[in-house]
């Protein structure tokens, strides 16, 4: 096995476990964990084609990665702004009481 | 512009009435907030048709080249109905324009002292431009060479005096008194009008004069008088006798005078305007310009007998009422209704020149006691009840002056006041009538009397002491002495020009120069007629004098010295012989029962079948509800409760949770990724 399909093989297990986590966690905090799981798996995807693909002085994959996590530290903001103030109203940081939009 | 005004072309001339016109059309565009404007801008029409008007009388003042009346006429089509042309034009003659130049000058000095007397009132812009249409309508009416412009300028007329009389409107008094003016004058109206299309329809044309096919020239006249109708009477005298009555109607001779005394519901200046310039005087002035179609039946006919009668017996019964009143200004305006029929009678007996000398005479010092009375009742607070006055003389000398004039002139004091004069004229005039005395006796029995009342109500306001102690009474400002001082010169002067001994006035209009003469005053029957006014004048002066100035009432609730002597005569001319209850009774009263019936017919035909059929409607409708909701309502219930619960199933799906949402799209994503590497493999 190359070193390429290696790290494909980790950012899936590390997408699936974000996944897994955003699905079926209750607590809101763990569920933004696993969006940022699975962010950080397509980061390695990123570094991992950059390293093992054509030659590029250019640097793509890494600079594309650092806008990356910017942007994941700023959504990370945002994310914890919505849980911090659905906590404040329920009371709580189950994700299953915010189901104010049932039928 | 003297020349331009007699040539026949009477552009200048139409600036006469039509100035105020403008003034008051301006002035309805203006806010009510602009009232000295307004003032300003109607007193600065009003000034310039008089300049126009004054140009205009001098310009006929002579006699024309060849003899005769100087007169010029003009007219136009005003339209035209198939092939039958509508004119219309205006006329100068001595009669209009003497007439006219009056009208301008006591209404300009109304205007002046209006704007001192309605100085407090909110509404004094609105007040200025009923005034200045007033004026323009009546200047408008003086100088038209037409009946028919004539009468659209009399129904104008009509219209300002009802705004005026009603200005007060929020009182219900006056209200009624507007009402009641302008449909007593709008019978006579309608006689008027009658008269005018039947005059259209024989003689061809409406126009006075129209170089030789005038309503008034020899030719129309000649057939006027050659047609008889109903009754055997001439169309001439029929026509005449309609116009009459519409002049009586505005002139206020009895039984049409009802509205007269009640107009005195309207402001103190429009009173004077109503009873000196503007509005009586027309029926005068309309009798006075037809006169030639009244006259073609005879110095005696059907259409001038009536005049003089009616003229004399509304002048002997106003007197009368006029003595038993104790308003300031209803004395005052039955004395109106009395000089208006001696005015008539002049002009039934023949003597338009006597009855145009009265006229202008009256007009200047009738204008100068109401506005010397307006003086009295601001002085006084607004207190009009001359029982309450007395002693006034020393607290308003200017007032009581000019007073002591006007009343002089009316109760026909001698010599010096132009209502000797004029009066005496009158007398003249019909003494000299071949249809008999009856007119001659009752007009000087009324003369006597108006020195009686008059001198009675001179006695109780400014003579004697005060009657009431909380009227502190005070001389009105100079705004409003002003006119009056003006009017008294001008009543005074007036006397000059019509003596018998240069009888000017009468000869101008007659198209005559007059030649200063003082023998005539000794002819025998001019001198016997002085002599007659003078006892007259005498006896009323001094019966009063023995009544109210020896014996005056001490205070205000004493009962008036004749009335204790007179017993029920006197509450009989108090209420002005019940004109107003005869019409209650005989015209009102059925009137009332009329519509009371049409009322109940209404109620128990109309309203009947009306109720039986919202009956059916409402049946028809109860049951159409009864339908809807047995058949119409559960099916449709139904189906709509179906779909909410379809609905409601439907949304139990929604749990509302995010991450159930999530799986969702998650297992989408997938389903979309396998379909994806199926469809591509193969």
């Amino acid at each position: 096995m190359n070193p390429l399909a290696l790290l494909l093989v980790l950012s899936s297990v590390l997408f699936a476990l974000g996944l897994l986590a955003v699905l079926t966690r209750r607590n809101a905090i763990l569920v933004l964990v696993g969006v940022e799981l699975m962010l950080n798996a397509a980061n390695i995807n990123f570094i991992a084609f950059w390293r093992y693909g054509p030659p590029d002085p250019q640097l793509n994959g890494p600079i594309f990665v650092l806008f990356s996590i910017a942007i994941a530290a700023a959504e990370a903001a945002v994310g914890l702004a919505i849980i911090l103030m659905a906590c404040r109203h329920l009371r709580s940081t189950d994700m299953n009481r915010l189901d104010s939009l049932h039928g | 512009m003297v020349e331009a005004l007699t040539s026949g072309h009477h552009g200048v001339l139409w600036l006469v009435p039509l100035l105020p016109f403008a003034a008051a059309g301006l002035l309805a565009l203006l806010p009510d907030k602009r009232g000295r404007l307004a003032s300003l801008v109607v007193i600065g029409a009003l000034a310039g048709s008089l300049v126009v008007a004054a140009c205009a009388l001098i310009g006929v003042l002579h006699p024309a080249d060849g003899g005769g009346v100087m007169r010029s006429a003009s007219s136009f089509v005003w339209f035209a109905i198939g092939d039958e042309p509508l004119r219309i034009g205006l006329l100068l003659d001595p009669l209009g324009a003497g007439m006219g130049a009056m009208v301008a000058f006591v209404a300009l000095l109304i205007l002046l002292y209006s704007r001192g007397y309605m100085a407090d009132d909110r509404r004094f812009g609105r007040f200025f431009t009923f005034l200045s249409l007033f004026c323009g309508a009546m200047l408008l009416a003086v100088y038209s060479n037409s009946l028919l412009l004539l009468f659209v300028a009399w129904e104008l007329v009509g219209l300002a005096s009802y705004l005026l009389i009603g200005f007060y409107f929020k009182k219900p008094a006056a209200a009624a008194a507007a009402q009641k003016a302008f449909i007593t004058t709008r019978i006579g109206d309608m006689a008027f009008f009658i008269g005018m299309i039947w005059l259209n329809s024989r003689a061809g044309t409406l126009l006075f004069y129209d170089g030789g096919n005038g309503l008034l020239e020899s030719g129309a006249l000649a057939s006027l008088a050659g047609a008889t109708t109903f009754g055997g009477i001439t169309l001439s005298a029929a026509a005449s006798l309609l116009i009459l009555i519409g002049a009586m109607g505005k002139s206020g001779q009895v039984p049409l005078h009802t509205w007269l005394p009640d107009a005195m519901e309207g402001p103190t200046p429009v009173s004077a305007l109503i009873h000196a310039a503007t509005m009586v005087a027309a029926g005068v002035f309309l009798v006075a310009r037809t006169h030639p179609i009244f006259a073609v039946g005879g110095e005696a006919g059907i259409a001038l007998a009536a005049t003089a009668w009616i003229g004399a017996i509304t002048a002997l019964y106003a007197s009368l009422v006029a003595v038993a009143q104790h308003d300031i200004k209803r004395i005052l305006a039955y004395s109106t209704v009395s000089q208006l029929g001696f005015m008539m009678v002049a002009l039934g007996t023949g003597g338009v020149a006597a009855a145009m000398l009265h006229l202008v005479a009256h007009a200047l010092f009738k204008a100068l006691l109401f506005l010397s009375a307006g003086s009295v009742i601001h002085g006084c607070g607004g207190e009009q009840d001359i029982r309450r006055m007395g002693g006034l003389r020393k607290a308003m000398p200017l007032t009581f002056a000019t007073y002591a004039v006007g009343m002089m002139a009316l109760s026909g004091f001698p010599f010096v006041f132009s209502g000797f004069w004029s009066k005496e004229a009158v007398f003249h005039s019909a003494k000299s009538w071949p249809g008999g005395n009856g007119p001659f006796l009752l007009v000087v029995l009324a003369a006597c009397l108006t020195a009686f009342y008059m001198t009675r109500q001179a006695l109780l306001v400014f003579f004697g002491t005060p009657r009431d102690p909380r009227i502190h009474a005070h001389e009105s400002p100079l705004p409003m002495t002003l006119p009056l001082v003006v009017l008294a010169t001008a009543t005074m002067l007036l006397s000059l020009v019509g003596t018998p001994a240069w009888p000017w006035f009468e000869r101008w209009l007659d198209g005559t120069r007059a030649a200063f003469d003082p023998a005539a005053l000794t002819k025998p029957g001019t001198t016997g007629l002085i002599v007659l006014s003078l006892v007259i004048v005498t006896a009323g002066v001094t019966a009063a004098w023995r009544v109210y100035g020896i014996t005056a009432p001490r205070d205000a609730s004493a009962p008036d010295p004749l009335a204790s002597k007179t017993g029920r005569l006197w509450r009989v001319f108090e209420h002005a012989m019940s004109f107003n209850a005869l019409y209650r009774k005989a015209v009102i009263g059925p009137l009332a029962f009329i519509a009371g019936g049409i009322d109940a017919l209404e109620r128990m035909v109309f309203h009947r079948s009306m109720a039986n059929g919202e009956r059916i409607l409402k049946d028809v409708g109860r049951s159409a509800g009864r339908i809807d909701e047995s058949a119409i309502n559960p099916g449709f219930d139904r189906l709509c409760g179906g779909i909410e619960h379809q609905a409601s199933s439907t949304s139990k799906s929604q749990s509302g949770r995010p991450q159930a949402g999530l799986r969702a799209i998650g297992l989408a994503t997938a389903a979309c990724i396998a379909l994806y590497l199926w469809l591509s493999s193969r």
